[in-house]
This record gives structure tokens, sequence and C-alpha cells, in this order.
């Protein structure tokens, strides 16, 4: 509904006002003494790039494999699962192009395009960014298996070109998916330390994307920020309890090669220096861990809350000793804890980038709406997070106070070089 | 959905504003009479849409006349049928309509908008008909609303149209559709909201197809692209088509709704790139 004000007069639409005519008007010389005295000395920064030479808290967006992965985690996460709509291969390619100059913009900090003279049109950035810091923004794109076939359609020649590896996750026992929240053809995990700036960034690209692409699901999630723990713990699940003590080291590369980048053996050439992304989304029942005993909770991880340490032990950091026993001959660590059954034989390892979520209150329920946006890579999925879940969903002990509602995987792109654009390998 | 009023002197600041930031670029061509023929241009596109506008408003008060004698004679039935399709004239025009802030929510508000004392026009009308099935009592709304319809009328005349308003009407069409038609608030009697909203995508294509000629000459690439979208929209609307109308809102699936949206969202999100026409060449 519109707003009603009395305008009787449509005389103030002027006519168009043309800068040049503007300039010949008042002289080049009267410019200082207008803004001066219009107070609009501000608006002179707006065609100026706000980043001008500013390297803090910068990721860069260009590099042998995409940002947003190994980066360790930034405070802020705003995920987006896209449909594409267009049935042009063409115009998927130009997407793309159109994304990567925007996304090495954004992550560098600067607005989108450059300021417009022309008022009688939006503006090419969506301006919310505007003077805010970097806060280390990535955007890290992604292929869903869709994007190569849908409903046994080759959509745009790609199809020769689906990794075997990339596809719908087999159901686990327990899965509650619902499709509001699973699957996509294209995904953009924008992560930063301002949730304003990861926002900023993935609502761009849509705006760019729009009429090719739409949005399929979109969620944010957040961890402990940087500033509340400067330590740099572990951070906390929202079900109080460190998560993400063993992780691959992202800072060894031989790790990262070992378990996360996609080699030349294990499959297409244009997923090289990629990474298989898996994203569930888990539903915590909240109220129901609320009135755990805390010694059930406990078993339920496997680990002491306040320390982190694995049960029987004093830290974190403590070896974890499935075989170890008590006086009785039971074992310290449940069989079906959370740690005894992620770990197994401990060879498979996948790299975890988990974020929280809280969306209010569920409706139905009256109960929180909370959880975790759980988020892992890997070079083989079938390898790593398949069994691992396998395990988990079977038996662990967790899945009382859990619900696996929605879930995705993605093939994510090799980095980018200069010049070249996301997804130049798979098109090319 | 307002069209920002910035005064004319903002205008003018900012855009000193811009030209000094910007002026080490700004080489002056010697095309002030392309530039001329460019605003005559616009010009005459502002003229052709001043006689459409004022062309759908003297069908809105000829469908108001059957519409309000309906009212008034207690024929139901027949005032149901023309309820949808009368609007459907103002709602094309409605970037003109809108312009007198006066007589736009006495013709065009809905329940909450304005004091309930003071609330009349189409949508209190719809509410008699389908919410209490009667039009009696809405006597005094009809006639009153004939003759707010009637002074609109005469009122038009003196509209002065600008490219400016060409420009943000198109965009507001379809905004009033995102914000309104495409949740079923502006009929929610009647459920007649895909009217209304084909009507506001009509309006719009009427300003882009009037602007054409002129956004060609900027971007050709720009005006395909709006005519596909538009062609997306009228694709879907098609699918609702019943009869000679449509199906009610109430009829639509949630993702019906939802791929409406986006398909105006896909359309809007160019046509707001239109405002190029008023660049110098």
């Amino acid at each position: 509904m519109k707003e009603h004000t009395p305008k009787d007069e449509t005389g103030l639409f002027t006519k168009k006002v043309s800068r040049r005519n503007m300039l010949k008007t008042a002289g080049v010389g009267g410019i200082g003494v207008v803004i001066g005295a219009s107070g609009f000395g501000g608006l002179l920064t707006l065609s100026e790039q706000k980043a001008k030479g500013q390297t803090k808290d910068i990721v860069p967006f260009y590099g042998a494999h995409q940002a947003g992965i190994t980066t360790e985690a930034q405070d802020n996460l705003y995920f987006a699962s896209l449909e594409v709509t267009t049935d042009k291969r063409s115009d998927l390619i130009q997407l793309f192009k159109d994304w990567t100059e925007a996304a090495a913009q954004m992550t560098a900090g600067n607005l989108i395009g450059e300021a417009s003279l022309n008022t009688n049109m939006p503006p090419k950035d969506t301006g919310e960014a505007k003077e805010l810091s970097p806060s280390n923004l990535t955007i890290t794109f992604g292929v869903g298996p869709t994007l190569f076939s849908k409903d046994g359609k080759d959509r745009f020649g790609l199809k020769s070109k689906r990794p075997a590896e990339l596809k719908d996750l087999p159901k686990f026992p327990l899965d509650a998916l619902e499709e509001e929240w699973s699957g996509g053809d294209i995904c953009i995990q924008a992560c930063a330390d301002d949730l304003q700036v990861a926002f900023h960034a993935v609502r761009n690209l849509v705006r760019i994307g729009r009429g090719k692409t739409i949005i399929h699901w979109a969620q944010t999630g957040f961890q402990r920020t940087k500033q509340a723990d400067s330590q740099k713990t572990t951070p906390r699940n929202l079900f109080g309890f460190k998560d993400g003590t063993v992780n691959p080291d992202t800072n060894d590369d031989n790790e990262m090669n070992e378990h996360v980048w996609v080699k030349g053996e294990d499959g297409p050439d244009w997923l090289v220096g990629g990474s298989y992304m898996v994203v569930r989304r888990i539903q915590m029942y909240i109220e129901v861990w609320d009135r755990t005993i805390l010694k059930e909770q406990e078993n339920t991880f496997g680990r002491h809350r306040d320390s982190g340490a694995p049960l029987g032990m004093k830290s974190e950091f403590d070896t974890v000793d499935l075989e170890a026993k008590d006086p009785n001959g039971n074992r310290i660590i449940p069989e079906d804890s959370h740690v005894s059954l992620s770990r197994g034989d401990g060879k498979a390892k996948i790299l975890r980038r988990p974020y929280s979520y809280a969306d209010g209150m569920d409706p139905k329920t009256g109960s929180f709406n909370a959880g975790l946006l759980f988020i892992c890579f890997q070079r083989n999925p079938s390898k790593q997070f398949i069994p691992i879940q396998e395990r988990l969903a079977k038996n662990d002990k967790l899945n009382e106070y859990i619900v696996h509602r929605g879930s995705a995987m993605f093939a994510c792109l090799p980095g980018v070089k200069k010049g070249g654009y996301i997804g130049d390998s798979l098109f090319g | 959905m307002k069209k920002a009023k910035a005064s004319l002197a903002v205008l003018l600041s900012t855009s000193l504003l811009f030209g000094c930031a910007q002026k080490q670029e700004g080489t002056e061509p010697a095309d002030d009479k392309a530039k001329e023929v460019g605003a005559s241009k616009l010009d005459g596109v502002s003229s052709e849409y001043r006689e459409y506008a004022i062309g759908e408003i003297e069908e809105f008060v000829n469908a108001t006349e059957e519409f309000t004698t309906a009212v008034s004679a207690g024929d139901i039935e027949k005032a149901k049928e023309l309820y949808a399709p009368a609007r459907m004239h103002y709602e094309r025009a409605e970037p003109i309509a809108e312009v007198f802030g006066d007589l736009d929510p006495k013709i065009d508000a809905r329940e909450g908008d304005v004091k309930d004392e003071e609330w009349g026009g189409y949508h209190r009308i719809e509410m008699g008909l389908w919410k209490e099935n009667t039009t009696k009592g809405y006597e005094k709304y009809a006639e009153q609303l004939m003759s707010d319809v009637n002074l609109l009328r005469a009122k038009v005349e003196t509209v002065e149209v600008t490219p400016d308003l060409l420009i943000t009407g198109a965009v507001d069409l379809l905004n009033e559709v995102s914000t309104s038609k495409v949740t079923g608030e502006e009929d929610r009697y009647s459920h007649t909201d895909l009217y209304d909203f084909v009507a506001n995508v009509e309006g719009a294509e009427k300003i882009y197809e009037l602007l054409t000629p002129a956004l060609k000459e900027k971007d050709e690439k720009l005006a395909e692209e709006i005519q596909k979208r538009f062609d997306d929209v009228y694709g879907l609307l098609e699918k609702h088509k019943e009869g000679n109308g449509y199906i009610s809102y109430t009829d639509l699936k949630e993702s019906e709704v939802k791929e409406l949206s986006q398909a105006i969202d896909a359309l809007a999100e160019p046509l707001s790139q239109i405002g190029i026409v008023t660049e110098e060449s």
C-alpha cells in the first residue's frame, strides 16, 4: 500500500538535472561554496574506494584455493543455496564472471562498481557495508550435483563433468530432511567477522544473479566472537560443549593436501585444488538438553563439559583413549558417545567449519529454533564424511537431542587467478 | 513505495558534488544538440504516457459508474462481477492516480490505512460485498466513490508527466505487486488480487514500451532482458487464468506465490536500471 501524503503538485519532479549544465550555470568556482553551504561535503567520499591501501582484515580472494575453507573461521556466516533458473550456459558463465569481479571487490573492502552520477538509477552497491572494515570477508562458491543434471536433463552441457563423488548423500538413519533446507545448484558461503558485511556480500551476489538464480534456502550462523574470546579457545556449541578439538591443522599444508584438497588422482581435473563441502542443518533440542543431568551430557559427548578433556582426563588436548576402563571394567568413554563414534579408527578426518544458528522460536512448538549449521570440507566424501556420519546416525547418543533437517553437498571450485573467474576450469 | 521527493535544491547540490568529484574525467563533448534531441524524445514519451493514463482513468470512471450503480441498486452479484475488472484501470494508471495524495486513499485505502470513520472507497464496499454479503448501508460509499472518481478524472488533466515520474513509476508499480498483491493483502475479502497484479504489470509494461526506443539506444541488451522478464511474468500469470479473469488468490499454492514473487523480482531488478535513459549520450 502506498503512503498517502498530500501532493497535488508534480512540479517538483523536475526535468533531468544535467551535471554538465549545472557546472556551466554555477561555474566551477562556485562549487566550494555550495559544498560548504549545503552540508553535503561528505558526499564527496561517495566516489572514493573506501579501502585504499588497506590491508588489515583482508583475506586475499585470488589464490590456488578458494578462501573460506582453510581460513580461520570468522565470527559470522551467511550461507545461501541457490537454484539456477536460466537455462543458458552463456548466462551462467557470465554470472560467474560477474560474481568473481564483485566478490573480489567486496572481499577487498570495496563497494561494487563505480558510484553513478545518475540519480535516476539505483546504486550498484546496496551500501550497507560502506565504511565497514573488510572484516576478513571470504566468499566461497560451490556447485551442487543438480547443476550438472536435474531430472535426468543435462542442463548446461556439464553432465559428463559431474564427479562421481558429487551426489546427494545417502539417507542416514533418523534423517528428517526437509526440502526447504536441502540441496541447491550453487552455494555461496560468506564468512566475516561482521554479520552485516557477510550479509551484504550474499545480498549483492544474489542481486547480481536476479533473473538467473533464486534463493533456495539461506541461513545465518554465528560463533563466539574473537572479541569475546581473545584467547581463541575451541568454540563451544549451543549445548555448551567444545566443538572442534580434533580438527586437522589448517596451517599444515600436508594435512590439508591429505584430507581437504582434491587432487588429480581423485577425479575430474577441473576440481583439482577444490574441495567437497557437506552442509547439514542440525536442529538441537535445546529445552531437552537443558534438563539433562551433567553426567548424561558428558557421557553423550564423551568429554567433560568444563575443560573439554576426554572423559577421565584433565585437559582438552589430552589423548583420547577409547579403550580406557574404569575399575569395574567399563569403558570410561562410552562407545556410543559422540567422540567415540566420530573418531572410528581415527583415519578419516574432515575439516569441520560449523556455525551455530538461532532463528527465533519454532511457532509449532514454542521451542527455540536453534542448532548447528554443520559444514565440513574434504577430498573424498565417500571415504570421509559418509562413513563417519553412518556411524553417528546409527548409534550416537547425541541423536536423542538433535535431528538433521537439511542436507546438501557442493563441490567447492578451485581458487581463481587474477584475470580468471570462479568456475573457469569447469566451463573452460 | 513512495517516490523519494528530493527537492530541487538537493538534486542540484548532489549533482554539483558528483560533478566535482569526477571532474577530471569530464571532457566536454560538443553534443549539446544530441542532448536536446534526447530530452525532447523523453518529452514525447511523457505526453504519450499522459494520454494513456488519462484513457485508463476515463475507463475507470465508466467502470466505476457501472459498479456503483450496481451497488446502489442492491445487485450484489453484478457488483461482485464488476469490482475487479473496474479496479484494473486504476491499477494500470497508478503512477498518475497516486499523485493525488488526497484522492488516492479515498478511492483505494484498505482497512486500517486510514481512520475507520474516514474509510470508504473500493475496499470498503469490497468488505460489504464479500464479507457481509450485502450492499445495504453501502449506498453512501458508492455515491462518495463515484464523486471522488469523477474528481480524479477532472484533476488528472493537471498532472505534469515528467520522465522522472515514469522512471520511478514503472518500478513502483512492480513494488506494489511485491508488497501487497503477491501477499494477498490488497483484496483481502474478494481475493481478486491477481487482477490488480496483472494491471500493475501492464501499467509498468506500458512505460517500458514507451521508453524502449530511448532505452535501446543506451543499452539494447537491457531492453531485451526486460522484455524477456515481462514475458516470463505473463507466462506465469497465464497459468492462473480462468475464463476472462483470474483465479482467486486463495487458490494459489504457496509455491506459486513464491514463483510469482521471484518472477517480479527478476523483472523489477533490470527495470530499475531504466533511468539510464536520462543519461546524456
